[in-house]
């Protein structure tokens, strides 16, 4: 639990606070425009906040997966859509840092990524891949030092803001579909062409349209390793601890507007406890529950970090699949306690206990990487691997 | 043992080539071989030699060539890997 207690010592949470505060000022607004939330991604910058990942001896913080969590809660408490851009682009950066050291562009991308703060988009799904990520149809072409790549990108999360796509293919036109490699190009080495726009119940400031994309770049922008080892290794437990922060920010905040609620009804009838507060009672267990589970999954991927054979175990990817399954349907039930709490206060738009927001984006988690999909794959894992039983690990 | 192998890997390894045209180091992954497969694989080898591969070995080194699968069995059966 070091890292943990190190996250919270650190001015970085003040940092995220400031940040917060801007994203939340704007977030209505992005919400009804579907627009990117370019002020919190500006204060973001400001706060030197996307560039906390690299490592100090390339100009950034060093920060570690539970430090960069809490961030997406605090902004997740603030501005979904803003904490999940802020959480993809450090999913992008872990596959940099976990894989990009001693490869001298990557390392030179990083030094830039921190002193300009740039922002990094993906590019895993395809048209005909049927949403899953370990298989690419489109093949990067390597031309001597140059390399090309077409690819029918059915999601890029603000690929229009994006200072760089980092986007997977089949490693060669002969490669069987799972056998791919991830590169980074940049701003300028490729063109979009806009296929599907992103018109959605919530986190409708992520802007993920789809696009044709088309790009060239030196070939030794290719990450050196291969991409299932960036997934099993950094992408799987990043994106689900991650994410788990940004929905735990979101659940947080509307069980802030339930308590705020019940407080001021327990005001005005004094001697008497309001109908709502049991309710709220309940809602704090399941929001501990999601706590203490994002925070299991920090301490095993803390622990699995400097080994690899464990990161790439089947172990560690049903327990990281577990954590995404179990925040993504809990924050759903936190948020409903919250809503019949607050009743018509919450149905409401406008009022300081609104919770429609919350509910629609809240509604992403269990859709983003289909829980079905997910324990469709942790149940395959299951026919060989042991449960583990152990309290302590 | 390898021949074994071999056999269960045709049988269920679900690849997109031919097994004959792969050598005992080649890599199973860029060959094709899908998680969902070697999970397939890992059933039939624990069937076929009576073992259980325990957590330490469940994960992508065991299964990245012939020759790792063939050590990996071999080092629960006990047989010399020659």
């Amino acid at each position: 639990m070091n890292e943990v207690a190190r996250a919270k010592a650190l001015s970085l949470t003040e940092r995220a606070r400031r940040a917060a505060a801007v994203a939340a000022a704007h977030a209505d607004d992005v919400d009804a425009a579907g627009r990117f939330p370019r002020e919190a991604v500006d204060a973001m910058k400001a706060e030197r906040l996307l560039g906390i990942q690299v490592p100090a001896y390339l100009g950034g913080e060093g920060a570690s997966t539970a430090e960069i969590a809490e961030v997406c809660s605090i902004l997740g408490q603030a501005c979904s859509a803003s904490a999940m851009v802020f959480a993809m682009h450090q999913i992008k950066a872990s596959s940099l840092v976990s894989h990009g050291e001693g490869a001298p562009w990557h390392e030179g991308y990083m030094r830039r990524m921190a002193a300009d703060q740039l922002l990094l988009a993906s590019a895993t799904t395809e048209g005909g891949i049927g949403g899953n990520l370990r298989n690419s149809i489109c093949a990067i072409e390597v031309d001597g030092d140059i390399c090309r790549l077409t690819k029918d990108a059915t999601v890029i999360s603000y690929a229009t803001e994006a200072d760089a796509i980092l986007i997977t293919s089949r490693a060669r036109a002969d490669s069987a579909p799972s056998d791919q490699v991830m590169t980074v190009f940049e701003k300028g080495q490729y063109t979009l062409e806009k296929t599907h726009h992103w018109d959605t119940l919530g986190m409708r400031g992520t802007r993920s349209d789809g696009f044709i994309f088309k790009g060239e770049a030196p070939a030794e922008q290719i990450l050196p390793k291969p991409f299932a080892e960036i997934a099993a290794q950094s992408m799987l437990a990043n994106s689900h601890i991650l994410w788990s922060g940004v929905w735990f920010g979101i659940a947080s905040d509307a069980f802030a507007r339930a308590q705020a609620f019940v407080r001021a009804a327990a005001r005005k009838s004094p001697g008497s406890v309001p109908p709502g507060a049991l309710r709220l009672a309940e809602a704090s267990n399941l929001l501990q529950l999601v706590k203490s589970n994002i925070l299991a999954a920090l301490q095993q991927y803390d622990a699995a970090q400097k080994d690899e054979t464990k990161l790439s175990s089947m172990g560690f990817a049903v327990a990281m699949n577990n954590v995404k399954i179990a925040s993504s349907q809990t924050i759903l039930e936190i948020i409903n306690h919250c809503l019949l709490i607050c009743g018509i206060m919450g149905y409401k738009n406008g009022t300081p206990y609104s919770l429609g927001r919350h509910l629609r984006d809240a509604h992403s988690a269990q859709l983003m990487i289909s829980n079905d999909r997910i324990l469709g794959n942790t149940s395959t894992m299951l026919l060989v691997n042991k449960q583990d039983t152990s309290l302590l690990g | 043992m390898v021949t074994r192998i071999r056999e269960l890997l045709a049988k269920h390894g679900a690849l997109p080539v031919s097994v004959e045209t792969l050598s005992d180091t080649a890599d199973l992954y860029e060959a094709g071989l899908s998680s969902f497969a070697s999970v397939q694989l890992m059933l039939a080898l624990e069937d076929a030699f009576n073992v259980e591969f325990p957590e330490h070995l469940l994960n992508r080194k065991s299964f990245a060539s012939i020759a790792a699968i063939r050590d990996a069995v071999a080092s629960l059966t006990g047989e010399a890997v020659a």
